[in-house]
Formats: structure tokens, sequence, C-alpha cells
């Protein structure tokens, strides 16, 4: 191990007010465990204090850190610098409004949602585990059809809605179905599999989306 | 009713979380400051543990008691947000048997259920436990919801008024005259400095608190201490595991959705920023976890991180393990002549509603508010419920 191998951050910036969006390179020592999260911390720390990133639970159970590097969907917090290049570009998720720098606009992502439950634990199988799909947003960033129409609900939102019908802990089946049955819900996915591909969780996108499409269907 | 005094928090963890919910029930204007995004210094990286109090039954009471306390309440107003399971605290070893009678015997004392099982009826519940254990004590932790407990608490706030602002960093305190009035803050989203005034200003920065206080010219006691969690892809229990003595490294694996996180150790820092994942506490959480559930020993891991707990001690500490789980406020008018400034410090996420509510009653005391504390009873709203107020 020799803790002066260095790669190259390019990091995208913006902040409201200021207008122009860019790229800021920074040469980053490189630890054997380090992770992309790591390297952006490092930056905040010894860089640049500005620098704006969500992070939390540090072990891709929160959902909190989805970049895109080197142009794919990524939790920053598991993502290895050493599967990476010798420059390596990060950039906010893609499909969501951009905050601030690496910050993307939340409530885009739940503003495309069915009724959000209170309860978000299963008791299906005799004991209590909470809901798989950590509202990353990975799958919504990775989606080709999310990336041609806005009004597109996303991989995450029909993963929640097929959730919602095999426990409905309140929710009206209804509702759900009605919600679900549109050109610009379950309907709208052409089977890129982009989501199944980047969900970081064991949340199985692509599966549910046809599960939802078979009840709609019955 | 509404109140014309402001309240400034700094720290958007789950204290900082439960006190804004506190004091805009109360009536009061909040605002809340974090430099990141909520939940990312201490809250969002904890090991999720729900705890009944089972692990202080032994040594500290009053820490069991405030737990089992707090585990209730939280069951009823976050519905939702905690996997259920309960847990179990087992003896491995035959040395562990002479803890167990201290161990019932303390839950009983503190209110916790406790129910002792068998070898066989523990395996019965879960089944990738270590063949060779002895028996085991059955009590009510569950799994946290690390991020969005307190989401669901800054949810129902803001909702009731108070405004959460992420990515503001304070630079520095308003002083003046042994007052403090406000804060300047940067905004990381637009770049801009600007000012903001406030009746009290509230510390709420766990192991970043002394750095916090010294912008008010006051010191508060606070050692971060850190500890190395890991986190195992596979779901290898449902229910919390303990070992049955007194608490040491890598002594619980906790489920979470799909992964099962191993912690913890302890040792002492200087900078809560500058946190290292020592590859040997790594190993030592492989050694030691494997104890409880063999398949640990061989499972692929999803993460390691450290997490700086907020412990309230002397400089002399270097373990951590000797400092109290306790939380504190300091009103700085009493430890140092500071008029206007409050730290709240300590204690654990468990306990983050019932650390606010005295919080809110020293700082309602001060500002001659005579308001009850409502938090017991209101049913907070789901976490998703924070970003559609965003978004509005």
């Amino acid at each position: 191990m020799s803790t002066t191998d260095t790669r190259t951050l390019r990091v995208y910036r913006f902040k409201r007010g200021d207008g122009a969006e860019h790229f800021d390179e920074f040469e980053v020592p490189v630890g054997p465990r380090m992770s992309i999260l790591d390297a952006l911390r490092w930056i905040q720390l010894h860089r640049d204090p500005s620098l704006a990133l969500r992070h939390s639970c540090l072990h891709a159970s929160c959902g909190t850190c989805g970049v895109q590097v080197d142009g794919r969907e990524e939790l920053a917090c598991v993502s290895a610098v050493r599967d990476h290049g010798e420059t390596i570009t990060v950039e906010p998720l893609a499909n969501l409004p951009i905050l601030t720098d690496l910050v993307v606009d939340v409530g885009e992502f739940f503003a495309r949602f069915p009724e959000h439950p209170i309860i978000r634990a299963s008791e299906a199988d005799g004991y209590v585990r909470l809901e798989d799909c950590i509202e990353c947003g990975l799958c919504l960033s990775a989606c080709p059809v999310a990336a041609t129409s806005r009004h597109y609900v996303g991989p995450a939102a029909l993963v929640a809605a097929q959730r919602l019908l095999e426990e409905p802990r309140g929710a009206d089946r209804e509702d759900v179905l009605a919600w679900a049955d549109r050109p610009e819900a379950a309907w709208g996915c052409h089977l890129g599999f982009e989501c199944a591909r980047a969900c970081p969780a064991e949340a199985i996108p692509a599966e549910r989306i046809m599960a939802l499409r078979r009840e709609l269907a019955r | 009713m509404r109140h014309d005094a402001h309240v400034l928090i700094v720290g958007g963890g789950g204290t900082g979380a439960a006190l804004a919910h506190d004091l805009s029930l109360r009536g009061l204007g909040v605002t809340l400051v974090e430099r990141g995004e909520l939940t990312s210094g201490t809250t969002g990286r904890h090991h999720g543990l729900l705890h009944s109090g089972g692990r202080y039954a032994v040594n500290d009471r009053e820490s069991a008691v405030e737990c089992i306390e707090e585990n209730r309440i939280l069951r009823r107003i976050c519905p939702g947000t905690f996997e259920l399971n309960d847990g179990l605290f087992v003896a491995v070893e035959e040395e562990d048997l002479e803890y167990v009678d201290a161990f019932v015997d303390g839950c009983e004392a503190c209110g916790i259920p406790a129910q002792r099982l068998t070898r066989d009826e523990a395996l019965r519940l879960e089944p990738n436990l270590n063949p060779a254990i002895k028996l085991a004590v059955r009590v009510p932790d569950g799994t946290i919801d690390a991020m969005r407990l307190p989401l669901r608490f800054f949810a129902t706030a803001r909702r009731n008024g108070a405004v959460i602002r992420p990515y503001t960093e304070v630079r520095d305190l308003l002083v003046h005259d042994g007052l403090v009035s406000g804060a300047v803050l940067l905004d990381h989203v637009t770049g801009k400095e600007g000012e903001v005034r406030a009746d009290i200003v509230v510390n709420a920065t766990g192991p970043w608190s002394e750095r916090v206080a010294a912008m008010a010219g006051v010191d508060v006691p606070i050692r971060p201490s850190p500890g190395v969690l890991l986190a195992l892809r596979g779901r290898m229990c449902n229910m919390v595991l303990n070992r049955l003595h007194k608490s040491g490294d890598g002594d619980i694996i906790v489920p979470q959705r799909g992964l099962s996180v191993v912690g913890t150790s302890s040792w002492v820092v200087e900078d809560p920023d500058d946190l290292t994942v020592p590859e040997d506490h790594v190993e030592r959480m492989y050694a030691e976890g494997s104890k409880l559930v063999p398949a640990v020993r061989s499972a692929d891991r999803r993460a390691a991180w450290s997490a700086a707990r907020p412990l309230i001690g002397s400089k002399g500490a270097d373990t951590g393990r000797e400092l109290s789980r306790t939380f504190k406020t300091f009103d700085h008018k009493e430890t140092d002549g500071v008029e206007g400034f409050v730290t709240i410090t300590g204690g654990k996420a468990t306990t983050l509603r019932g650390m606010a509510e005295l919080c809110a009653d020293v700082i309602c005391r001060k500002l001659d508010i005579d308001e009850p504390c409502r938090t017991r009873e209101t049913v907070l709203l789901p976490h998703s419920a924070y970003y559609a107020a965003a978004a509005a």
C-alpha cells in the first residue's frame, strides 16, 4: 500500500445565483479501502468546504449519497475509488433538478410517488423488516424513459405502488391500481432494465414493474 | 398559542430534529441549520439499535429506564420506522452465565420485560446463532431506520412552522457583552453569507459541540469517541443479537433490511471530522461477531465505517468505554456566565425525544414561556413529508 497514490476527481459544481455550472479538479491521496464518498469528504475537509453533497449512513442503507461516477449511478459510500481510473468524474444524479453541486432536489423524486404510507416496514413473513427500497433515486437516474419523458414516474415510484398492492398497510387497492394504470406510470416502462442494474438494494425494480403490470392485466 | 420567541438550533442530527419538533409544538419560532445534509454527522451512522435498555440494565440503571420509557413512546409516535423483532442477549461462553442473574434482575428493576430462553428455544428463533450457546434472554430491542426516524421529526416540525436549513454552516456566533444573539451563516446552496438573530442559540452538534461552543468563548467537556461498524451482506438474524456480558467490542449484531451490522469499538479522538476506520477494528468485528453468529466470518463486507459518539467526560478518557452514555443540557448562563446559549449533548438515538423534552423545558424556563411538552402523544408525519414540504 502506498499512501502517495493519488487520483484526480473531476467534480460537478453549481451554486445558485452564481450561474455557471462547471467542473473542479482535485488531486486526492488514495488509501486501499477509500470510497468515492471518502474522497469527496476529503476534498470538503482539506480543499474546499463549500462542496455540497448528501450522505448519512455510510453503509448503503439510507440511500442519500447517490451520484453518477464516470456516468454510472452509484452510492458513493460503497463505490471504491480503486475500481475507477486515474481521473474520476463525479456528477449529480440525472432526471432530477440540481439544487447545488452534487445535491439533487429529492422533493421532485417523492412527488412522483403514489400515496406514501406511514408504515414503511413489512410484516409479511412473521417478522418486521424495513422496506428494501432505500429511495436513493439511482433507478430514476439510470432510466432511459425518464431521460426523455418528464412525466414518467420512474421505477422507484412503481416499486412503491407494487409494494402497496402486495402489503397495503392502509392504502386503497383501487386507488393504487388507478394510479398505476396510466401511460406515464406502469405502461411507460420500455423494458430497458437499467433500473435493475443500478439498484444498490434488493428492491429489484424491473421485476416489480412487471408484477405490477400483471396485476393491472388481471 | 404562538410565541414571539425565536430559537436557532445548530445541528441537524436526531437531537436537533427532536428539539425543533418539541419547540414548534410549544409554539416557539424555530430555525435549524445544518452544514451538510440532515443526519450527516453521527445520527445517520449509528448501528440502528432501538434500545430496550437491556445493555444498561446492570451498570447504568438510569440510562436503562430512560431507554425502555422512550422505546415505548417511539413505538407509539413513529409506527413503521422500526423493525420490531425484539432482541436476544446470548450467553455464548460458560463465563457469560455468571452475568445472567444480574442481567435479568436489572431488567426487572428497570421495568424491561425479560424472558429467559433455553438454548434450543433461542436457536429455533434464530437458527444462525452459534450452536454452542448456553441460553438467551429476550428483551424488546429493535432496529431503527437511522435517517428516517429523525426525518419524521423534521417533517412534523416543518409542518408546524419550523424553518429547516440544511447546507447552511455557522461561521460564527454573534456575541456581545456576554450575550449570544444569533449567528453568521454561510449558505452552501447560494454561496452567500448572512445573519440570523435568535433569543436563544442551541448547540446540538454532538461531537462537534466543543467547536461551536468555542465560538461563544465557552468550553463543553465533550469527548468525540468513535466506534467502527461493519455492515455485512445478507440478513443473518431478524432479532438484535447481543452478547450477554459487560459491554465490549463487537458484541452486537443489528439486522437492517438486507444487511447485518456488527458493532462496535471505542476510542477517543480530537477531530470528529477526521475519522479513520482502523482495519484491525474491522477484523475484531469479524472475530467477535462470529462468536455470536459463525456465518459472520465468511460474509461479504458491504461497508465499514466510523461514527463519533458525543460522550460527556474529561480530557483524561482514552477508550470512551468509561464515559457516561447519558445526556446533559448546559445552560451557559449558569456554567459560564454567557446568556442566550445552551448546549444539549450526549445521549443516544433511542432517547432523542426525551433529551429534547428536557432541553425544551430549560429553554422555555429561560424565556419565561409556560407551555407543556406535547411530543409524547403526537404521531409524527412520514419521512417523505419532509421533502414534500420542501418541494411545495
